[in-house]
């Protein structure tokens, strides 16, 4: 086991190198620089520019740029922003807690609402409820976020004005904290729950007509101990990876739901360094996704072994 | 008559025999701007005005600002756009504040220097400021003539990169006289001694927090994320991108302002949300730089809540007709000065173009009180708006014109002479409002007996300086482009987009890089002459008239076709009062110590 552990992280690295030099040549040759703002300005003359770009390092060529980034980067320093010179990783851990909050309260209520759902799906299938869920999930599915989050603006905020819909991190009541929250959680609950309903139900279905089900009921055992002991069980482990593939997204935001509501995560991050050509923060964040991602997909194989027996690691 | 009607109204609605959306409505169809008729309807509605308290210091709680694009960086000599000069306004302050007719009044200075009281020297080579005595910075030290020259080493260090740079580059020292007294000295004789220290680009900076900082390590000051200065309130905390929270600075020089304890302005999202926060949820008390559709806008002022604050000196989107040939490849680049148009060096076809064009339909439609028809490409500072112009559409005139100079129309019923089609290609950024302006002069040009192709490029490939993108406002490889250029104080940087004393230096082309101002490569000995006597002319009134022939001599010779002379639109809440905030040369926050609520 620790042994397959060990050779997957050592295989990972040479992904990870690729994954970074992709990263950063399409970020380095996309078009527009961090002064194009400044282009039509009259008072920044073309030698200004020039030391400005020269501060920032942008005036050489661009694998001395790249070996430059990696080598801070293995010891430590991820670099400044071009726009406001502050360090990345203290600017990441200023957005990290919200997006942790935000993101991570809106996973656990999309698994809390959809693994019962999904379980009542199975087991009555056909049934009322299961075409209500099925519905309600191909309604989540479907509608993208930046819709079903300016709907819930305009019922909550502008027409019954309850809620807020303007994030603000200097709020610290918990009631203006919860109210705060409780549609960026919704909208992306609504997302997630729904595409996670639809593969718990359909992992039950697969297993609900195996042999060991008939086999636990032949012994004589009641329906509610055999659903949650025998397949609720079995049917959770495909579930359990699916989740962990998608835990990544909590460290690296949401971009679209943040920028309706203003919520200051890594997402909205990610959108302003990308029209301020913000290189350094950019990497950083896409370099640190390349790797929770691999990282988790490890996790996930992992747990995957311990919850199903009959796969074994060679 | 008309006056009569509005006066019954306001009286029904007085009396509520009306309500407010259809006395709006009313106005409107009696010709009344929907700013001033809400104005008007807000004054009838809102009962006796009460008389006007003294507001003592931090007494009104928290006023939040709301930003569409966040700050970053909170030094404005190293702003990367306007949010950042506005953030650092907050804290910092000028010696003067400029309006957007060019009127200077005193800030930190103690009075504005002129030459009847000896402040400006009769040979315009220098001016002498009076700082106001006993002020202090935030931290409690003493505001000196030594800020005031620092603030001028810090800027004109090449290797700082203060991006208000270009304001400073025509002194040569600046000196103390005494602790109240600085003495700027220029290069040459110059009517424009207030571009520096003046307005948006002219904030004092503390010595003592950026004396290490001077130079290329500028940007790794921690004044950057955490200004401090003379003004009304200072940086409590800072996420870039996000939010600055300021509080009030205890030195401040007037004891019974600022008004509120606290200021948040948040960054971020999108502007019809931001318009949407003040009008419609109230969530902020001022919203920045509302570019919204105009229907959108006006029906969200329905909700009576809020005020929108519209303030020319946005510049002038106007579109730019090459002088020469942007098909033709001459020594490795196109639109080479060795060549000229088919047609757009034509006089006769640019005024016909220029008379074929919908101003008032793209005002009323597209802009709404965001900006008004003009015919001028020069409208600010507001002093040297001509009235020698005329603005009128006439297509009988400009189909007249062409059939005069011998272009027919073809079995397509496109117009050509000698072999040479009317075919147009006309590029803009990629924008909604903009899409729509280019629909609104192609309908005009096509009526001409013109094919007109549309175009659009990135805003962030199309304003940037890469010599290597063909794509740019600069390379100019199409027939005509549309863009805004913006305003300084002074007219001298805006009127060089049309200026080629030296051609090979102020044309934009291969060999300059493409960083020549005059990107039409339009060429006239009478411009010319007339900017070389308006950046020397010492006596105002002189100027003044200098430039607006200037602006004459290039509206009529078309060296560009001015379309509408855009606003820029913030809101506040109905019980915000922000006083005279706005300003063309100036950021809306710049007097927030008088900022107050009242009601």
């Amino acid at each position: 086991m620790t042994k397959y552990i060990l050779r997957r992280l050592l295989t990972s690295i040479p992904t990870l190198i690729l994954i970074s030099m992709a990263v950063f040549a399409i970020v380095a040759l996309a078009p527009g620089d961090p002064l194009s703002g400044l282009a039509t300005n009259p008072d920044v003359p073309a030698s200004v520019r020039l030391t400005i770009l020269h501060q920032m390092g942008l005036d050489q060529p661009l694998p001395i740029r790249y070996l430059k980034w990696a080598e801070s980067w293995l010891l430590g320093n991820w670099g400044y922003s071009f726009g406001s010179h502050m360090a990345v990783t203290r600017l990441l851990l200023q957005r990290l807690p919200t997006d942790l909050w935000v993101l991570g309260s809106s996973y656990l209520v999309a698994v809390l609402i959809a693994i019962p759902i999904g379980v009542i799906s199975a087991v009555r299938q056909y049934s009322l409820q299961d075409q209500v869920a099925t519905t309600f999930a191909f309604i989540g599915y479907s509608l993208p976020t930046f819709f079903t989050g300016i709907l819930m603006i305009i019922v909550f905020s502008v027409k019954l004005h309850w809620l807020p819909f303007i994030y603000n991190v200097t709020v610290h009541d918990p009631i203006g904290v919860l109210k705060q929250a409780i549609m960026p959680v919704a909208v992306l609950a609504l997302f997630q729950s729904a595409s996670l309903t639809r593969f718990v139900r359909s992992s039950m279905l697969d297993n609900v007509a195996l042999d060991y089900v008939r086999t636990a009921r032949a012994k004589g055992l009641a329906q509610g101990r055999v659903i949650r002991r025998h397949v609720l069980r079995n049917s959770l482990i495909p579930v359990v990876t699916l989740i962990a593939l998608q835990l990544p997204g909590v460290f690296t935001g949401a971009v679209v739901t943040e920028q309706i509501f203003r919520v200051p995560g890594i997402g909205s991050l990610l959108i302003a360094s990308l029209q301020n050509s913000d290189t350094p923060v950019l990497m950083a964040i896409a370099f640190v996704a390349a790797i929770l991602v691999v990282l988790f997909n490890l996790v996930a194989d992992v747990i995957y072994g311990t919850l199903d027996p009959r796969i074994r690691y060679g | 008559m008309q006056g009569d009607d509005v006066r019954t109204m306001l009286k029904d609605l007085r009396n509520h025999r009306l309500t407010r959306r259809q006395a709006a409505a009313r106005m409107g169809e009696l010709g009344l701007s929907l700013v001033t008729a809400w104005a008007l309807i807000d004054r009838v509605t809102a009962g006796p005005a009460r008389a006007a308290a003294a507001v003592g210091r931090g007494t009104q709680g928290t006023l939040k600002l709301l930003y569409w694009q966040a700050p970053t960086i909170l030094n404005p000599h190293l702003a990367n756009g306007t949010k950042d000069f506005h953030a650092a306004h907050v804290t910092l302050e000028s010696l003067l504040h400029a309006d957007t007719a060019g009127n200077l009044t005193p800030v930190l200075a103690a009075e504005v220097p002129s030459i009847a009281n000896g402040g400006v020297a009769k040979d315009g080579r220098s001016v002498t400021y009076k700082l106001k005595p006993g002020v202090k910075w935030a931290d409690g030290r003493p505001f000196t003539s030594d800020d005031v020259v620092f603030t001028y080493h810090y800027i004109s260090n090449k290797a700082t990169g203060a991006t208000t740079y270009g304001n400073y580059d025509d002194i040569v020292k600046v000196e103390p006289i005494d602790a109240t007294t600085v003495k700027i000295t220029f290069k040459n004789p110059t009517p424009f001694w207030y571009r520096a220290f003046v307005g948006e680009n002219g904030m004092i900076v503390p010595r003592h927090a950026l004396d290490p900082y001077v130079g290329s390590n500028s940007r790794n000051a921690p004044f950057n994320l955490k200004a401090f200065g003379t003004g009304p309130y200072m940086v409590d905390s800072f996420r870039p991108g996000d939010l600055v929270t300021y509080k009030i600075n205890p030195y401040y020089r007037d004891p019974n302002k600022p008004a509120f304890s606290q200021v948040q302005m948040k960054g971020g999202g999108d502007a019809v949300s931001a318009a949407r926060a003040v009008f419609e949820t109230g969530e902020y008390d001022y919203a920045w730089n509302l570019q919204v559709e105009w229907p959108v806008l006006s029906h969200m002022m329905g909700s009576g809540r809020g005020v929108l604050q519209p303030e020319p000196g946005g510049g002038v989107e106007c579109l730019y007709l090459n002088e020469t040939d942007p098909n033709k490849d001459v020594d490795g680049q196109r639109s080479s000065l060795k060549t000229k148009h088919p047609f757009l060096s034509d006089l006769k076809v640019r005024q016909a173009l220029a008379l074929a064009v919908d101003r008032q339909t793209m005002a009323t439609q597209l802009y709404g009180e965001a900006g008004d028809p003009t015919a001028n490409l020069l409208t600010t500072p507001s002093k040297y708006y001509s009235k020698n112009t005329k603005m009128a559409m006439d297509l009988d005139k400009a189909n007249s014109l062409l059939d005069e100079a011998g272009w027919k129309r073809g079995p397509d019923g496109v117009r050509e002479k000698n072999g040479v089609k009317l075919d147009v290609k006309y590029v803009t950024s990629v924008n909604s409002l903009r899409q729509k302006e280019q629909q609104i002069v192609k309908d005009g040009w096509e009526k001409l007996g013109g094919r007109v192709t549309l175009q659009s490029v990135d805003a962030g490939v199309y304003f940037s300086s890469s010599p290597g993108n063909t794509d740019t406002i600069t390379h100019f490889y199409r027939d005509v482009e549309m863009f805004t250029d913006s305003f300084d104080l002074s007219p001298v940087s805006y009127m060089e987009q049309w200026y080629s004393a030296d051609p090979a230096k102020d044309i934009a082309q291969k060999e300059n890089n493409w960083s020549g101002q005059n990107l039409v490569r339009w060429q006239n000995a009478e411009y010319n002459k007339l900017f070389d006597e308006g950046v020397k002319e010492l006596d105002p009134q002189k100027n003044t008239q200098i430039w607006i022939q200037a602006n004459d001599v290039a509206v009529t010779q078309v060296a560009g076709i001015p379309l509408i002379n855009r606003k820029s639109v913030n809101a506040r809440v109905k019980n915000l009062q922000t006083g005279p905030n706005m300003s063309a040369f100036d950021d809306a926050t710049w007097n927030m110590a008088d900022w107050k609520r009242v009601g």
